[in-house]
């Protein structure tokens, strides 16, 4: 049976452009496609972070649990963005929940997979984790504005 | 000099000069109030000159002078007669064209429905304004250009100011706070006046030479005894004029300023003056450009009788700025620098002028002494930032 | 309070500080801190026309007066439409008021947003919070002359979904008209299905041609200066990009110098202002 490599299909997302071919070939080694239904829980808090995604189609919400207030969503994840970055370092477990909010379809890479290619080859390394600043960046720029509550009543 | 005659009306032109002795100097106040106008005018209260309802020359600071440095105003006795031989003081005529408390409009609310009523046209006051600096005729054309030139058009403040008469003075000196002619705005009274004097003291001998500047101002004079100005007359008055100019109690470089002061949002001398100043407002009280002011809704204890009154405010104050929650200028320093920014920079782009007609009044009356035009010293002189972006450089 | 059966106007003078009487005839409540209120002249001659992002300033009899923008369609005018919070004395009693009460209305001023500009091209319509009051206006514009324009994409984001306005119409033009909608929150409950973050991440995938848009953006100040950070990141150029200001006002027609940001007066420079005309003191601390 031929496998259709997934090559083609990360070559597509902006999140890697730019990389070189062999690159884009360990990366593509590590990875996989799967499917989550509505409401489908992706990951819960605690659980090990063995694998991050990119969300090729849907929305995802990251939530915590809190006590009094129930699931709290602080955040969603769409088309062509990237969850989950608790893998990058120890104790890589997941430090919230992660629930599909709609049919979605995503790339999961393996954690410890990629981590270890990243380990032998310090210029994929490089590569992977610029793009992950890139991320953190965006999204710790977002959350601020979140924090500052704009919208609230002295806004 | 010509002997005295009245000339017919019709022979006194606009821009022909005249002059009228002391002694004839109460006729030109008689020949105002002839003409309907209430004469307002300086005089003494309180250790200070200031603008009031005059009912005679003797009303007039006879003899005064005025002394006047940073966060001082002190009055001194001449050694003449002079009626004009002083500056400005903390009064300055928008307390009369631009009253620090109006009544806009009363409405009514009863059984029958809600009725708005226009502040009655009662006090439809005609001035007389005796005694108006150079300086003075430029804020007054510059509070014309919020109040009348603009999209919209103050009603009371159009009345006042069109039945007002001008009678200017040309200064015979200097204050010690003075710097009109840096702005541009003096000594010399150059138009906007219906009469301009210039007070001529000379041994014993004591008359005023007058420039008519309106048909109007022609007509009031022509009652008032008077005969054609020599040249004598003309060239002591330049003479005064000329002494004046050179000694300027203050001066301020206004070469780009607007640019100086728009790409110095954050230089350090802001937070030097915070250390002294009060927010106490009094330099825009005096101010004769400040214009700002708040509306007050009130009621009566029925509930039935609302009025809306408009009073004079000041961008010193916390509230000034307030929106939902908190005040955009929270600080002094962001008060100062808005009050300092506007008269100097800002104001140019919005009115075509500066707001800064150089009569000191902010620097006598400010209770620590700040001079405005030892602020803008400072920042010109540490301004070690040249403009690198296009909104540094200022507005479009 | 008394019965106000009719109402008389006295005063022929063309006072820009004389309000007009206006009855409410609707109050609507829609968040739990944000209610519109629907108001027609009491002259039924009285003739009245707005553009979309003009204000009124409002009177509440003897208590006081706020400028707030007018969220009703320009072709329904005279009927106007007043969306505010409560977060003073004077709107704390005018959401006291009910259908048959008297306000003052003064107006309307300021600069509008150009939508007449925006023919031929893409239209990104940004609002945070009660901004998208303002903004509907242009929105009822935009929507009557429909084929005027290329995509017209609306970003919406609040606090919670609680607090999002006019949630049944939106879900109308959704249905509707040729109208992109995002929605966003900026925190839910499990309940919520949509987006969750500041409206500034839907920006870069929303489906709008940068190179040939014109942007209108109203919410807190905050909000404008991210969104129009991440537009001009996405190639929209500075020269088509309008927010709407809003500061202190006494007066609403220049004279009071309360609304004073930098050289312009907001009730008659803005409130809608092109950015380019504001992006230096825009974001400049206690300007």
């Amino acid at each position: 049976m031929t496998i259709q490599t997934l090559e083609p299909i990360l070559r597509e997302q902006p999140f890697f452009y730019g990389l070189e071919g062999r690159h884009l070939e360990l990366i593509t080694g590590c990875a996989k496609n799967v499917h989550f239904e509505a409401g489908q829980v992706i990951f819960r808090e605690g659980d090990p972070a063995d694998q991050f995604y990119l969300v090729r189609e849907g929305l995802v919400s990251v939530q915590f649990v809190i006590p009094h207030r129930g699931l709290t969503t602080v955040q969603t994840v769409g088309e062509g963005e990237i969850l989950g970055w608790s893998w990058l370092f120890p104790p890589y477990r997941w430090h919230f929940d992660a629930r599909a909010q709609q049919p979605t379809r995503a790339l999961a890479f393996d954690a410890e997979c990629l981590r270890k290619k990243c380990e032998e080859d310090h210029d994929l390394g490089y590569e992977v984790f610029r793009r992950f600043m890139f991320v953190m960046v965006e999204r710790l720029e977002s959350t601020r504005l979140q924090l500052l509550d704009m919208y609230g009543n002295n806004a | 000099m010509g002997s005295l005659r009245a000339v017919s009306p019709e022979a006194l032109q606009v821009r022909n000069s005249v002059v009228i002795e002391r002694e004839c100097f109460a006729q030109l106040l008689q020949a105002l109030a002839d003409h309907g106008y209430e004469v307002i005018g300086p005089t003494v209260r309180e250790g200070a000159i200031v603008y009031e309802r005059l009912t005679s020359t003797q009303d007039l600071p006879l003899g005064w002078s005025d002394e006047q440095t940073g966060g001082k105003y002190r009055l001194k006795r001449r050694d003449d007669d002079a009626l004009f031989g002083y500056v400005v003081g903390p009064h300055s005529w928008k307390k009369f064209l631009h009253p620090p408390l109006q009544q806009l409009w009363q409405a009514e609310r009863n059984g029958k429905g809600t009725r708005v009523l226009p502040e009655e046209a009662q006090a439809r006051p005609k001035y007389a304004f005796l005694g108006v600096r150079a300086c003075e005729l430029h804020a007054i054309a510059i509070q014309d250009k919020v109040l009348l030139e603009g999209q919209f058009i103050d009603p009371g403040y159009k009345s006042r100011r069109e039945n007002l008469f001008l009678v200017a003075v040309n200064c015979g000196q200097a204050g010690g706070n003075c710097f009109c002619a840096s702005m541009d705005t003096g000594p010399k009274v150059t138009s906007g006046y219906d009469l301009a004097l210039t007070e001529l003291l000379q041994g014993d001998r004591h008359s005023f030479l007058v420039d008519v500047g309106t048909k109007r101002g022609a007509e009031v004079l022509s009652a008032t005894p008077h005969r054609e100005a020599a040249d004598a007359d003309k060239q002591q008055a330049k003479r005064l004029l000329e002494e004046t100019t050179r000694h300027m109690g203050r001066r301020l470089d206004t070469c780009g300023i607007k640019e100086l002061l728009y790409r110095n949002y954050e230089h350090p001398q802001w937070d030097k003056v915070t250390e002294r100043c009060l927010s106490c407002a009094n330099c825009t009280m005096v101010c004769p450009t400040c214009f700002c002011t708040t509306v007050e809704d009130v009621t009566d204890l029925t509930g039935e009788h609302a009025e809306r009154r408009r009073r004079w405010d000041s961008c010193f104050t916390v509230d000034f700025s307030y929106i939902h929650g908190g005040s955009v200028r929270a600080t002094p320093r962001s008060r100062y620098r808005q009050w300092m920014t506007h008269k100097l920079a800002t104001w140019i782009d919005q009115f075509g002028v500066s707001g800064c007609v150089g009569c000191g009044r902010c620097i006598s009356w400010c209770p620590v002494g700040i001079d405005i035009t030892v602020e803008a010293a400072a920042i010109r002189s540490s301004d070690s930032v040249k403009p690198t972006t296009e909104a540094e450089q200022g507005f479009a | 309070m008394l019965e106000q059966p009719e109402v008389v106007t006295a005063g022929l003078v063309p006072d820009p500080m004389l309000p007009t009487p206006y009855r409410i005839q609707r109050v609507k409540q829609e968040t739990d801190d944000t209610f519109t209120l629907e108001l027609l002249p009491e002259d039924s001659s009285h003739k009245f026309s707005f553009e979309p992002g003009q204000f009124n300033m409002v009177y509440i009899f003897g208590v006081g007066e706020v400028p707030i923008s007018i969220s009703s369609d320009p072709n329904d005018a005279p009927l106007l439409k007043h969306t505010t919070r409560v977060v003073g004395t004077v709107t704390k009693a005018m959401r006291q008021l009910k259908r048959g009460d008297t306000i003052g209305i003064r107006g309307p001023f300021g600069t509008h947003w150009p939508v007449e500009d925006a023919g031929g091209h893409d239209v990104v319509i940004a609002a945070g919070g009660i901004g998208l009051a303002p903004l509907r206006p242009a929105l009822y514009r935009l929507m009557a002359e429909r084929e005027k324009y290329r995509k017209i994409v609306l970003l919406y984001g609040t606090r919670t979904p609680e607090d999002m306005l006019y949630r049944h119409e939106v879900e109308q033009w959704r249905g509707k008209f040729d109208l992109e909608i995002q929605v966003t929150v900026d925190r839910a409950a499990s309940a919520w299905r949509g987006n969750v973050g500041v409206v500034t991440t839907m920006i870069p995938r929303a489906p709008f041609d940068p190179s040939n848009t014109l942007a209108m953006i109203c919410g807190p100040e905050v909000m404008m200066r991210f969104t129009v950070m991440e537009l001009l990141k996405r190639g929209v150029t500075a020269e088509r990009i309008y927010l709407s200001g809003e500061r202190n006002m006494k007066c609403g027609i220049g004279f009071c110098g309360h609304c004073q940001f930098g050289p312009t007066f907001v009730c008659k420079d803005g409130p809608v202002f092109s950015y380019v005309r504001i992006a230096s003191i825009l974001g400049k601390s206690e300007v």
